[in-house]
């Protein structure tokens, strides 16, 4: 059984995500912990990229100050590595597929395995080009997380039926950010998931507070929440960590309402 | 097992690498490609528009003082600066506005380098009478500051991009994010034989009639084809144009020229083929120009259309395949390549074009006389005037 599914085993989700080494990888490690310790059920792990595409202003800065402060694939390995000492929760990676690429898909993949990362999420590797990790995920046990957009339409049967871990379901239009409008579909899409794969549903992109995660998490199994994350560290930096924690505490709460 | 459809594929090359939320918008564009350019009434309305619009057929000029000067092949200028809007990137632009339009869609994204693709896409934008925005990399709409007043004068809105090197390959990550936010009414006219299948097959065949000129201007004017056919190369549209109906040709040698900027020995070049590595980005597997974990370099060249950190994946193909070579030509060879086809020729060649040019002076005299080059000009130079000429230590501004 995949790992992922012990994070929808608490209630509905919450999945906070927090780009690697923004500002520095000792921040990381102790906004990780604090997450951790206040409800998240599962983290998604942001290795940046010079060139997100899929991201909105808010974390393509994460990915501009963790590069400058000198991340590199592997210090992320050390510091998922260090985490797994006191991290229990599912772990999943976030990055684009020349990250992975160039590493080595296998080698990248057997690693994240090695380590106790559960899931990888690559924004720009569709349904039609998963072959390019898939076979190492199978071989590694790493699950290929699957995403289903507001223009999938016809293809969500098609995605839903081969996902592994969670379905990641995006919001709305466009690239991750905070918004305040949301594609009202969502719930047809997770009836459209529901009738091929019982694989928990979690919704992204542009959920920033506790009223909106509540309402998502009415829909799926779980909520997931980057920006809103990346705009603490980009306002505390050293110190956002304490705040971190009190924002998941407080959306895990809305998430059960 | 899953059922991959591996479409849009040179060798490994290509593919599409892009959010789920583009799926549908680049499956749809396929489906109508598909259709139109098989359709008769399509193909004779862009031919139209090449003919009565664009200038075309473009000329295929025979350089006698360069040759006489260089003393060795015989060269001929495949003259797309004598295109409407100065440059080779109006053929595709009309097909894919052209295209667009059939499929009913009123507004036009792109992004743009040196200004000559937005210039081209507002062109077509306002003929076709569609709303246009182009996004060009912050640091290009200073260096090309008449192509950003060009573009707003032609009804389009220009969006400096600030993020990461503000040059190309931001404005390309801009432009995609924009498609991404709106796919209904919106078609992103793609500048280059890049980017997610079908556009590297959809830009190279509305290039392609570059090729398709010179392969009859040149059985017209000597009664046989080219020894030799060569491009500069950015993403590669004028290239891929200038090789496409020679590829089978196996006798014609095809040669890109690349960007060496500084030289292919420092940072400061943006030679793919030369210096890059095979990765993922920008919707395509190709070569990149990148660290050694995967983050794409930023890239330099004084020519701001070839500032890029990628080339497109047929020629990356060609490449492996060694059906075309891939040369690299330094910032210095191309100002002088500049200066030298204004003085000998009287064509003041765009500053992209000129690395060309540049190869064309090295590899000419060292072919006999009986043999012919032919070389595309791309574009024309007076964009690049100014800043050629502060280069070379005058004060000018624009």
């Amino acid at each position: 059984m995949s790992k992922i599914k012990e994070a929808f085993q608490n209630g509905k989700a919450f999945i906070p995500f927090i780009t690697c080494g923004d500002p520095d990888v000792e921040t990381t490690y102790r906004a990780v912990l604090a997450a951790a310790q206040n409800g998240a059920d599962l983290i998604e792990l942001g290795i940046p990229f010079s060139d997100p595409t899929a991201e909105g202003p808010v974390i393509q800065g994460a990915n501009i100050r963790a590069l400058a402060g000198g991340i590199t694939t592997d210090k992320v390995f050390e510091l998922v590595r260090k985490i797994r000492k006191e991290v229990t929760i599912p772990l999943v990676f976030m990055t684009y597929a020349n990250v992975v690429f160039s590493y080595g898909s296998d080698r990248f993949i057997k690693t994240c395995s090695e380590i106790g990362i559960d899931g990888l999420i690559v924004p720009d590797v569709p349904f039609e080009e998963k072959e390019e990790f898939e076979p190492f995920c199978e071989q590694y046990d790493v699950d290929l997380i699957s995403m289903v957009a507001p223009t999938s339409e016809n293809r969500v049967s098609m995605i839903a039926k081969e996902a592994k871990g969670f379905i990641y379901i995006v919001s709305s239009l466009g690239v991750t950010g905070v918004r305040s409008s949301f594609s009202n579909d969502l719930s047809e899409v997770v009836k459209k998931i529901r009738e091929v794969t019982d694989v928990p549903c979690a919704i992204g992109f542009g959920i920033s507070n506790p009223e909106t995660a509540s309402k998502m998490a009415k829909v799926a199994d779980g909520v997931i929440v980057g920006s809103a994350v990346i705009r603490i560290l980009e306002e505390k930096g050293t110190d956002a960590p304490a705040s971190i924690g009190a924002f998941v505490k407080e959306m895990k709460e809305a998430c059960q309402k | 097992m899953s059922k991959v459809d591996k479409k849009g594929r040179f060798g490994i090359h290509g593919g599409q690498y892009i959010p789920e939320t583009l799926m549908n918008a680049v499956h749809e564009l396929e489906e109508a490609y598909e259709h139109y350019k098989n359709d008769p009434e399509f193909q004779k309305e862009l031919e139209t528009l090449f003919n009565e619009y664009a200038n075309r057929p473009s000329l295929l000029y025979y350089a006698k003082k360069m040759t006489e000067d260089l003393g060795g092949a015989k060269i001929y200028l495949k003259r797309e600066d004598l295109n409407h809007t100065g440059a080779h990137k109006v053929n595709n632009v009309l097909g894919q506005a052209l295209l667009a339009k059939k499929m009913g869609k009123t507004r036009l994204i792109a992004e743009t380098g040196a200004g000559q693709h937005g210039v081209a896409t507002a062109t077509a934008a306002a003929l076709m009478g569609m709303e246009c925005v182009v996004f060009m990399g912050e640091e290009d709409t200073k260096r090309q500051a008449l192509n950003v007043y060009r573009m707003k004068l032609l009804g389009a809105s220009v969006v400096p991009v600030k993020t990461g090197t503000a040059t190309l390959k931001d404005a390309v990550s801009e432009a995609m994010r924009e498609w991404t936010t709106r796919v209904s009414d919106t078609h992103y006219c793609l500048g280059s034989v890049m980017g997610p299948h079908p556009f590297p097959t959809i830009v190279r065949d509305f290039q392609a009639v570059i090729s398709k000129e010179i392969k009859q201007q040149m059985l017209e004017k000597e009664g046989r084809l080219p020894d030799v056919v060569m491009a500069c190369v950015g993403g590669g549209s004028n290239a891929i144009g200038s090789f496409y109906h020679f590829i089978e040709d196996k006798d014609v040698q095809l040669i890109g020229c690349e960007a060496a900027g500084r030289g292919i020995d420092t940072f400061e070049t943006a030679a793919t083929v030369n210096t890059g590595k095979l990765g993922i980005f920008h919707g395509m597997k190709s070569y990149f120009c990148q660290d050694e974990y995967g983050q794409i370099a930023p890239v330099y060249s004084i020519s701001a259309g070839l500032d890029y950190p990628g080339v497109g994946p047929e020629h990356a193909h060609l490449h492996d395949i060694g059906r075309a070579s891939y040369v690299p030509v330094t910032d210095d060879e191309a100002v002088d390549a500049f200066e030298y086809l204004s003085r000998t020729e009287g064509i003041i060649p765009a500053i992209e074009s000129s690395h060309a040019i540049a190869y064309a002076m090295k590899l000419a005299p060292t072919m006999d006389k009986d043999k012919i080059i032919v070389v595309t000009v791309s574009g024309r130079g007076d964009k690049d005037c100014a800043a050629i000429a502060r280069y070379r230590g005058e004060n000018i501004y624009e």
